[in-house]
């Protein structure tokens, strides 16, 4: 029942922040702000991070293809194949659920306890909309993040598979165009574009509806950290059960 | 003129509001005092329309905010400005930008126009070069100040402020005190004051309602206070032993 609650809770919570918009001029200057904030300030970590995955991918491949009939290609392909459908969109998400997510709760959760977000409220704003909204709007943004790791991590798997001394690399470019289905990049970005609403809406709700003071807004941060990456791995397997079986 | 009738509001079945009728006048510093837990920043809340009391209403100048549609109670909250106990400033702006805010969000004046407006409320608040500093780099004293410049840079009919001189030294908040008094008068504004601090009734307190355990105990002004009989305000007035000793002095005709 309890969570049933807040599951209530949350659409409510979505209905709050489309309804009743905030002065449009704020608005543009909120979204520009969140996207410096979620987006930009993202990107380093998630280049570092794909790049390394995609090469450890590139290793492990190469690694467990001992049979000599199995052509040295496939290190890209498989590489490719796992960077774009997995590590990429998901794996990624589930780190900026600990990035972005905590972020977020802590910020709102903040204002929650130190009364700015009943500020807002007394003035007559919608603080939902001025807190929620422009992140979901900034989120827009996030595929872009997850093309430039998919980038990356087949730049990491290029390197360690070339320099490493895994596989040439022509053989490499070769499998890396190899049956390419590019439906598997559609599906990736639909997946994409629905973990950046939960990585925006659900550290927030954790955020905006905490109650207590400084040793709660850490725990709500927490707490939603657990909760988005839950929710992405369940969105994952339902998006991929409905996408591509 | 803001008019409380049988305001009642309560949490989880626990009463807390029971059945608060007064009046706050117009240009008056009117003050809510009472032990904590005795329901004030409840009532407080429901003045500023963040609780739906369960029953009696609210009038503000004659409009009764449970009977007004949204636009309606959004207009009169923009009339409305609050003075929170932690000043409630935003963190990510200056000072110059959190003074600015109310007039971004609700006015279509142009920047320099704003910037002008809040430069005269600033300086009304006795707040200098502090423009360009965040809210973490000035006082507890200057926080206040720039809390209560956002609070009037629109212009608002009612004040509300929640216990505006909590830890804040004695002399900083005297100064708070009469700040707020001298805009109340100068604005021609409704001040509701939420306190418990016994120089802030003394200053300022022309008009003081005390409430005890969610009811309306006493009201009266701050002469009457330290006359009055009822045993509740007298143990809250001569709590603190400084008051106790000048009713003793009182008494003896020193």
């Amino acid at each position: 029942m309890f969570y049933l609650d807040d599951i209530g809770r949350y659409f409510l919570m979505l209905k709050g922040v489309f309804s009743r918009m905030t002065k449009g001029s704020v608005l543009r200057n909120l979204i520009f702000k969140e996207i410096d904030d979620l987006i930009i300030g993202s990107l380093g970590i998630t280049v570092f991070l794909a790049f390394f995955i995609g090469g450890v991918v590139a290793i492990q491949t190469a690694l467990n293809l001992n049979n000599p009939i199995l052509p040295k290609k496939l290190i890209a392909f498989a590489s490719r194949q796992s960077v774009i459908l997995e590590f990429a969109p998901t794996f990624i998400s589930v780190i900026m659920a600990g990035k972005v997510g905590s972020y977020i709760t802590s910020s709102i959760g903040s204002m929650r306890v130190t009364e700015q977000i009943d500020a807002l409220e007394v003035m007559g704003i919608n603080s939902l909309n001025y807190l929620v909204f422009p992140k979901i709007v900034a989120m827009c943004m996030y595929p872009f993040v997850i093309a430039i790791a998919m980038f990356a991590g087949i730049l990491g798997a290029y390197v360690a598979g070339v320099y490493g001394g895994f596989v040439p690399g022509t053989d490499f470019i070769t499998g890396l165009r190899e049956e390419f289905v590019p439906y598997h990049l559609t599906y990736a970005f639909i997946k994409t574009f629905i973990f950046a609403f939960l990585l925006a809406t659900i550290p927030s709700f954790h955020g905006f509806y905490m109650k207590g003071g400084a040793l709660e807004v850490g725990k709500a941060s927490t707490s939603a950290f657990v909760w988005t990456t839950v929710v992405i791995i369940i969105s994952n397997y339902i998006l991929t059960q409905l996408l591509l079986s | 003129m803001i008019e409380v009738k049988d305001l009642h509001k309560g949490f989880n079945g626990e009463e807390i509001l029971k059945g608060i009728t007064t009046t706050f006048d117009r240009g008056k510093t009117n003050l809510i005092i009472g032990t904590s837990g005795s329901g004030k920043t409840v009532f407080l809340k429901c003045l500023l329309g963040l609780f739906t009391p369960e029953k009696g209403s609210i009038c503000y100048d004659g409009k009764t905010y449970s009977e007004l549609n949204e636009e309606e109670q959004r207009d009169l909250k923009e009339q409305m400005g609050m003075v929170f106990q932690g000043s409630a400033l935003f963190d990510s702006m200056t000072v110059e930008e959190n003074v600015m805010f109310p007039l971004m969000m609700f006015t279509k004046q142009k920047k320099n126009e704003m910037l002008e407006r809040v430069h005269r409320v600033l300086d009304r608040v006795n707040l200098e070069n502090a423009n360009d500093k965040l809210p973490s780099e000035i006082s507890g004293g200057m926080q206040k100040r720039v809390a209560i410049a956002r609070a009037i840079v629109t212009q608002p009919k009612y004040l509300f402020c929640d216990e505006p001189n909590s830890g804040l030294d004695p002399k900083t908040a005297i100064v708070i005190d009469n700040l707020i008094k001298e805009i109340t008068e100068e604005y021609d504004i409704t001040t509701v004051i939420n306190t418990h601090d016994m120089n802030s009734v003394m200053e300022i307190g022309e008009k003081i309602v005390f409430l005890k355990n969610g009811h309306l105990e006493w009201e009266g002004d701050k002469t009457q206070i330290f006359k009055t009989d009822n045993q509740a305000v007298t143990d809250f007035v001569y709590s603190s032993n400084l008051f106790k000793k000048v009713r003793e002095a009182q008494l003896k005709g020193l």
